[in-house]
This record gives C-alpha cells, structure tokens and sequence, in this order.
C-alpha cells in the first residue's frame, strides 16, 4: 500500500503553509518526509537542494536538529521536568555549556510568553502553556522550518486562536517557513497557502488570500 | 554533555528507587560475597602466619599414619610413652618433646558441666606450646610417673566453671575421676583453626591413658627444635628413630608421619582455598545473573520511554547519544549495585573477622577491582537495550502511548 503516489510539492523559504485533509490522505507522510524523520519510497526530496533520501540516519538527525523545529499535537514535552529544561534540551544535544544555553531558553520561553514559568512542570501547565513550551522548544534553535503536526488538535477554541497568533508571529516576525498539518479549516485559515490531499495526492494547492 | 548525561541517568534511577535496587541486589551479593571472602581471607592468612612466627617453625607434629588419599591411619600402630621416652634421649637439637592424648568430654564442677577437650601429656607440652601459667603451678614429676589425676585447667574452663571464685585445689568430676585443680593457663585464643584453645583440661598422661582412654596409647608426639636447629636434621632423626623402633624395612613406606607447622598451615590453607574457589564461582555466578537483570530492566526502561526516545531523537539527539545515555545509566546502575556490595562485603568482613578474632585486612585492590568488574557488568549489559533505544525508529516512537 503507498501512502503518497506522484506527490510534487514545493516550498519556498518564508512560506506558511497548511496542508489539510482526512486520515489516510497521506499528509502524516508528507510532513515525515519534510521533517527528515522518513524517506520516500521513490522519488526524491530535496531540502535547500540536497537529497536526503541519500542520507544516513545520523545525517538525517543532523539535519532536523540543524534546521527543523517541531511541534505537535501532543505537545510532546518531557514529563516532570521543568518547562525551561524541556527547551534547553535541544542545545544540551547541540553541546552547548549550561550557562549559555539557559540564558537561550530563557529568551525562547519569553518569546512564547512564559516568562517566570521555567520551572513550571508539563502537570503545572495549562494545555495552551504547554503547546507554548513546545513552540519554545522548538525555535530555540532558530530552526529555519518550524513543523506543526495538528498544533492545537488537544486545544479548545480561544487557546487555538492564541497559538496560532503566536505561530503567525514566528512566520511574519522572524521568517521562519511554517508548514502545519491541520483538518480545521478555520485553523488553516491562518496559513498563507492551503494544501489538500486526497488518497495520497495531491487534491488542491491554492493561495489563501484571507490570511493576515 | 556527559555531565548532563549522568545527571538523567541519576534522575531516571531516583525516579524508581525501589525497582532500582532491586535490579542491582544481584550485583550486590556478587561483589560483597567477593569483598567479605577475600577481606576474610586475608585476615585468616595474617593470622595463621601471626601464629606460626609466634609458635615458631621449629615444631614438628608426629603423628602415627600416613595423610594422603588412600591411606587409613587408623590402622597404624600408635605411639607409647617409650617412644617418647627414646626420643627424648636419643634426639639431638631438641628443646622438647611432649606426648599429647586428646579426648573430647563432659567435664562438671558444681551445677556447671561443659564438654571440653582432654589433654594428657606432660610439662614438656607447656614448653612446646609456649604457653605459661597465669596461677598455680605446673605438675610435680611424681604425679606424672604415678598419673594422679591433677588437672591444670584454660582461661574458659576456668571462667564457665568456676566464675570469680578461686579455681586452685577445687576437684572437677571428669568421667569417673575427681580431678584436682592445681594451675590456670594463661589466655591463648582462638586457634587459626577456629578453635578455643581456652577451652581445655591437661592432666598428665599416664592419668589420661589409665582414666579417661583406657590404653597405652599416645596420640601423637610434638616435638619443639631447638631455635636456630636445622628442622630438617630433625625431623630425619626422628625417621630413622621411628622406622628402626617400628621396625619398617627399607624400601618400605613410613606408617607415621613428621609435620612443620608449615606443613600443617599448608594443609589448612588448601582447604581455604577450596573455599575461596567456591565462594569465587558463587560470585561470579550473581554477578551473571546481575548483569541480566540490569540487562532486563534496561529493556523495560526504553519500553517504557519509547515516546520520551522518540522525542529526544526528533528534537536532534544524535544515535550515539541516545546510545550514551542508557549506558551511562547502565553503568550508575551497576556501579551503585557495586558500591553497595562494596559495603555489605566490607561489613560481613568485619563482623566475621570481629568473631573469627582475625585482623581485618582491607585490600583496596580488590576494592577497586570490584568496583571497576561492575561497571563492566553494566557496559556488557546495558549495551543492547541502550542499541536498542538509539535504533527505535522516532515516528514509530513518537505514536508510542
């Protein structure tokens, strides 16, 4: 069984891109592919040019934690440990001293608007926080890519809004290229560029003109 | 970066205290049964040697029969009091030489009764043994000739039977004799053989023979060098002696058997090292069977935390470094289960070597040695379920519930 059959996509540096559609249509793969976490079968990917279906695992984590930020529905944080160590945790793997690297993370954690939460717990936090200390984390590396698997799946309405406020920023503010997996329209109404798959294809690829 | 390892690996262990020890105890019976063994050991060396410079090498043991596999020596003929009398006036380089006759029996003085160990020879023995008098006198040369039953007494048969009262001319019921107290030994200890050698009544041995053996018999002969005497001259004067007295022909084996202490310690130390070897493969065996636990519950630890792999893996660690990780925590692991065997081995030691009274000899080279052996155990054992945390593949890892 394939999951993706003559998919071709291309995604430009700064883009914030949703790609939508029901279980089974293939997105999951799609943004295992872009995240360097999974191969093509066939075909290629090309990431700022190079082709990582010709990479080692080890190349392939070099090239997440180099270059991709991610965040997912889950939130994905560590339990029982403290919301400043869960961002620091991808500088700690990078070898940085702990000094520098809490001074990082500090910053990151404003940046999402948990300042004096660091030593809050995932059980301490509220659903929103948490998904905040996971976008933390994940631009604490100053990722050119940041991947959202579903960012406010586990989310209620008000909260989703603030995330993806908050996403908006990364992508307008910083220029980070955003590409989110969603099957919320009005959360995919925040992207600049809405993918549709269906059965492994591609279904419709339009610009979405309401997006701030 | 190691430090930050080390610090999970303590964390991940704290987090599950109880299971965590449990996982180790295997480790830690292994490296304190070697600890206690080897610590115990020395000190039973230390001591045996202690005791032979103290008794000196210049005793030899005479003893009917041959030791060996094979050779029953029972059927030997036994020594009699002419035998001594020949060797006493035959033998050169000779300081003493005392028969001793040994029986295990019910001694009772008052309401108390003890079973002691018998000993019947004469004053030659205390001069063997360098062992003096701390009251009373040794015995008179006519109670030996006649055996009359005067007993001199050790330092527990004293304690046990007579308390704080006065000992001397108190008569003590052994068998069918009423035995006179006439000297208390002084206090000797245990022997490197484990026994008290407080815990004994010495009569002269024509009363033993008459009283307690019923025969003519003597046990064996001690023969005590003169210092600086070759004891090797000895000991084939006392085979020549022997030979012609039982008349063996030549080429005929000896049916009696000469000793040094060396000798004798020899034969005790083969049988500690027997002891050791057991206690050895013991050791070897839990720390095994440690190290598959460890191996065991390592497993179960990366079940456990596939998501939290899977996260750590998506996020940029590297194989290596999750590989890292779990070994480190595999090693803290049995390095910890080897700190604490370290302990108790060190306190079986010292409470062993308290009631042996031995010396207690700490070997940090075994120390070390043990320590080092279980950080390996935790290398060995903690490598494949560490593989098998850096190979999990991170998608499948980060869908585990």
């Amino acid at each position: 069984m394939r999951a993706l059959a003559n998919v071709d996509l291309r995604i430009d540096a700064g883009e914030f891109v949703a790609i939508m559609g029901p279980s089974g249509s293939g997105k999951s793969t799609v943004m295992n592919i872009i995240g360097a976490l999974d191969t093509p079968t066939s075909g290629t990917f090309l990431f700022e040019g190079v082709d990582m279906t010709a990479l080692s695992r080890n190349q392939l984590a070099l090239v997440r934690r180099s270059f991709l930020g991610f965040v997912f529905q889950g939130f994905n944080l560590l339990a029982r440990t403290p919301a400043i160590e869960n961002v620091e945790l991808p500088l700690v793997y990078r070898g940085m001293v702990a000094a520098e690297r809490r001074a990082i993370a500090s910053k990151a954690l404003a940046r999402v608007g948990l300042a004096g939460r660091e030593q809050h717990t995932s059980s301490e936090l509220s659903g929103g926080q948490q998904q905040r200390v996971a976008i933390a984390r994940a631009i604490v590396t100053d990722p050119a890519v940041l991947l959202a698997d579903e960012p406010t799946g586990n989310l209620d309405t008000a909260t989703s809004r603030e995330i993806m406020d908050l996403v908006t920023s990364l992508n307008v503010d910083q220029g980070i290229t955003v590409v989110m997996v969603t099957h919320e329209n009005d959360i995919a109404a925040y992207a600049r560029r809405i993918v549709r798959f269906v059965d492994g294809r591609i279904e419709s690829d339009v610009a979405n003109t309401r997006a701030a | 970066m190691f430090f930050e390892q080390l610090r999970l690996a303590l964390q991940a262990i704290m987090r599950n205290r109880l299971r965590s020890l449990l996982t180790v105890l295997g480790i830690v019976i292994g490296v304190g049964a070697v600890i206690a063994m080897v610590t115990i050991g020395n000190g039973t060396t230390a001591r045996v040697t202690a005791d032979l410079a103290r008794l000196g090498s210049n005793v030899l043991f005479v003893s009917p029969g041959q030791f060996g596999p094979g050779r029953a020596s029972a059927d030997a003929k036994p020594f009699t009091l002419r035998d001594v009398d020949a060797m006493r006036s035959q033998l050169a380089s000779v300081k003493a030489v005392a028969p001793l006759s040994q029986k295990s029996q019910t001694i009772v003085y008052g309401a108390q009764s003890r079973t002691v160990s018998i000993s019947g020879t004469d004053n030659a023995y205390f001069v063997a043994q360098a062992w003096a008098l701390q009251q009373g006198r040794f015995y008179y040369d006519s109670e030996v000739r006649g055996g009359l039953p005067v007993c001199i007494i050790g330092q527990t048969v004293r304690k046990e039977l007579f308390g704080s009262s006065d000992p001397i001319s108190r008569r003590i019921r052994i068998g069918s004799i009423a035995c006179e107290t006439i000297g208390v030994l002084e206090a000797k200890g245990q022997s490197s053989f484990g026994s008290d050698q407080d815990d004994t009544v010495v009569m002269p041995i024509r009363t033993f023979q008459r009283r307690i053996a019923g025969n003519v018999d003597v046990g064996r002969i001690q023969v005590s060098a003169n210092d600086g005497a070759d004891t090797g001259l000895v000991q084939a004067d006392i085979e020549r002696l022997l030979r012609e007295r039982r008349r063996i022909s030549i080429g005929e084996e000896d049916d009696f058997s000469v000793r040094d202490m060396k000798q004798v310690a020899q034969a005790q130390t083969g049988t500690t090292s027997m002891l050791t070897g057991l206690l050895g493969a013991v050791a070897a065996v839990s720390l095994l069977v440690g190290g598959i636990g460890i191996m065991n519950i390592m497993l179960v630890s990366v079940t456990e935390r596939t998501r939290e792999i899977g996260i750590r893996l998506a996020i940029g660690a590297l194989e290596h470094q999750v590989l890292t990780q779990f070994l480190v925590e595999a090693v803290v692991l049995s390095l910890f289960g080897g700190a604490l065997g370290i302990a108790v081995g060190l306190a079986l030691a010292a409470a062993a070597t308290s009631a042996l009274e031995v010396p207690l000899l700490i070997d940090l080279k075994i120390v070390i040695l043990a320590f080092a052996f279980s950080a390996i155990v935790g290398i060995v054992f903690g490598y494949f379920p560490a593989r098998r945390a850096a190979r999990l593949n991170p998608i499948e890892a980060l869908r585990h519930e």
